[in-house]
């Protein structure tokens, strides 16, 4: 299961192409904004909704600037970055070791497999009062929560992967004097790979997803989630809407910047699928 | 004969597991290690469950959630399928709204629920807004990638045997996109039922499955808590495997096009 963002390919070939039709490009990919900005403009100064609720583009943009140079959203956005990134670490170690135990061996998969299966479907913040009872308010519990629900997308597809290996390479491997950790190694990693790198795509995913709602629960004294809960309290829409800007833009970087480069160094390379 | 023992033995670990570990669940529950008020029993959690099913507030509460769920899903499929297809077929239309998409998608929906609850109040008009914010984007991709990979050969073909546009696109496109449509309906039910969940938790409206597990802690009712995500569990359970995968083996296993599907 592959997350369609995959099938986005519009920046793709910008590269490729010349001075004016680069520009044509770009202009095209601009003008949708500018129409729904333009509109939200209208409908802002309108005054149909009160202006506290439905603040003009001006005023997100100066709180958000405002926000930036006295240092409050970076370190929000830090917070949440560093949580993110240590659930996420979390899940990628747990995840990925479990996974591939399952995909080898026979007995961890009919141990894990029933454990697995029953605790997945059930959206990751039900879970979140069950944490917060168990591990307290706090960074424990997000980081623990946010780490266990996106473990599972990981596990399941690096048992996938694993399985997945087909069974003429491991033969030949072992027909031509490859012990386990050579096979491990040089045949059975790198042919899971791509299905491990869409498990830790969607478990990136997954996490940020989680991670937001969980910093509006859990109280933690930063974060984007929140900065964002916070100024529903007083009314700040305005913050509330630069909050959310951060969060889109932090999301479209973690798929573009870190999982295109890492799946173009490794797996793309390798020819195992095509970019 | 192998495979069936192998099969067996299967069941059997699985079985074997399952006891252990609510064996040791048990067990650290009784220990009195933990608080029984954190960590109830199973047979607590087992009388709290049936207590709200007998009674009935565990049913309307699921009712709810399962309203606003589906409320919300219709909403996305009815746009989202319609703005897929013609992401797909009109290059205008695709590169108004390709951007724009590509843009919200990365919002998780949960970043929109204060939002939402400032423009739109608590309750059921929230939620069903940010469970529809949730599902449409796989909808819409799911759509738009489906009907771009119908095979142009099977397009060509087609014309050549003179179908005109209409049923070239009832005909050929629409099944041809429908791995792909039932896949993002699957992914975008996957969505919706996450979203409810937390929109419900933060939304507080008094009713729905999520609301009921926020309510719990506050009271430090472990053990009804564990018995709301025991439903929310099943009931997501349900939809995934009956009827999803239901469909699916009447649609496109049936044409023989489960290949696709598996993206």
């Amino acid at each position: 299961m592959q997350d369609a963002v995959t099938t986005i390919a519009v920046d793709r070939t910008l590269g490729r192409l010349r001075g004016g039709e680069r520009l044509r490009l770009v202009a095209r990919n601009i003008f949708p904004f500018v129409v729904v900005g333009g509109i939200w403009e209208i409908v802002a100064w309108a005054n149909i909704f009160p202006r506290r609720l439905f603040p003009t583009l001006e005023e997100v943009a100066s709180s958000f600037i405002q926000l930036t140079v006295s240092g409050i959203l970076p370190h929000h956005t830090i917070d949440t970055v560093i949580r993110l990134l240590s659930g996420f670490a979390l899940a990628g170690v747990f995840g990925v070791t479990i996974g591939v135990l399952m995909g080898r061996s026979r007995r961890a998969e009919d141990i894990c497999l029933p454990l697995v299966s029953i605790c997945a479907p059930i959206p990751g913040l039900a879970y979140a009062p069950l944490f917060l009872l168990w591990f307290g308010l706090g960074n424990l519990s997000s980081v623990l929560l946010v780490g266990f629900v996106s473990a599972f997308p990981i596990i399941f597809n690096s048992w996938t992967g694993v399985k997945a290996v087909k069974e003429i390479w491991v033969r030949s491997a072992q027909s031509m004097g490859a012990d386990d950790r050579r096979l491990f190694r040089y045949v059975i990693l790198p042919g899971a790979l791509p299905y491990i790198l869409t498990g830790l795509r969607l478990g990136l995913a997954q996490a940020w997803r989680i991670l937001v709602a969980v910093e509006m629960l859990a109280a933690v004294p930063w974060g984007l989630g929140w900065m964002i809960f916070g100024a529903r309290k007083f009314l700040n829409t305005d913050v509330m809407m630069a909050g959310i800007v951060v969060i889109a833009v932090i999301g479209l970087a973690l798929e573009k910047f870190v999982f295109r480069k890492i799946e173009d160094y490794t797996v793309v390379r390798w020819g195992m699928i095509t970019s | 004969m192998t495979e069936m023992g192998q099969n067996l033995r299967s069941t059997v670990r699985a079985a074997i597991t399952l006891t252990v570990a609510a064996a040791a669940y048990e067990v650290l529950a009784r220990s009195g290690y933990f608080a029984p008020a954190l960590l109830p029993t199973l047979a607590n959690v087992a009388r709290a469950l049936f207590a709200s099913l007998a009674d009935g507030t565990m049913i309307e509460h699921a009712a709810f959630t399962l309203y606003r769920v589906l409320f919300g899903f219709s909403l996305a499929v009815v746009v989202g399928i319609p703005l897929g297809i013609l992401m797909a077929r009109f290059q205008r239309v695709e590169h108004f709204f390709l951007p724009l998409v590509s843009a919200l998608m990365p919002i998780p929906s949960f970043a929109l629920v204060p939002l939402f609850m400032l423009w739109f109040g608590i309750g059921n008009l929230t939620t069903v807004l940010i469970v529809f914010y949730a599902a449409t984007f796989p909808m819409v991709f799911n759509t738009w990638s489906g009907v771009r990979s119908v095979n142009p050969l099977w397009l060509r073909a087609a014309g050549a045997m003179g179908a005109d546009e209409n049923s070239l696109f009832w005909k050929v496109i629409i099944p041809g996109a429908s791995p792909f449509i039932i896949t993002g309906m699957r992914q975008s039910f996957l969505r919706a039922w996450i979203a409810v969940v937390g929109a419900e938790m933060i939304a507080a409206s008094d009713w729905g499955l999520g609301w009921v597990i926020f309510d719990a802690k506050e009271f430090l009712n472990t053990d009804i808590m564990l018995a709301a995500l025991i439903v929310i569990g099943c009931i997501g359970y349900v939809f995934e495997r009956l009827v999803f995968g239901s469909v699916e083996r009447a649609t496109v296993q049936r044409w023989g096009m489960t290949r696709a599907a598996k993206g």
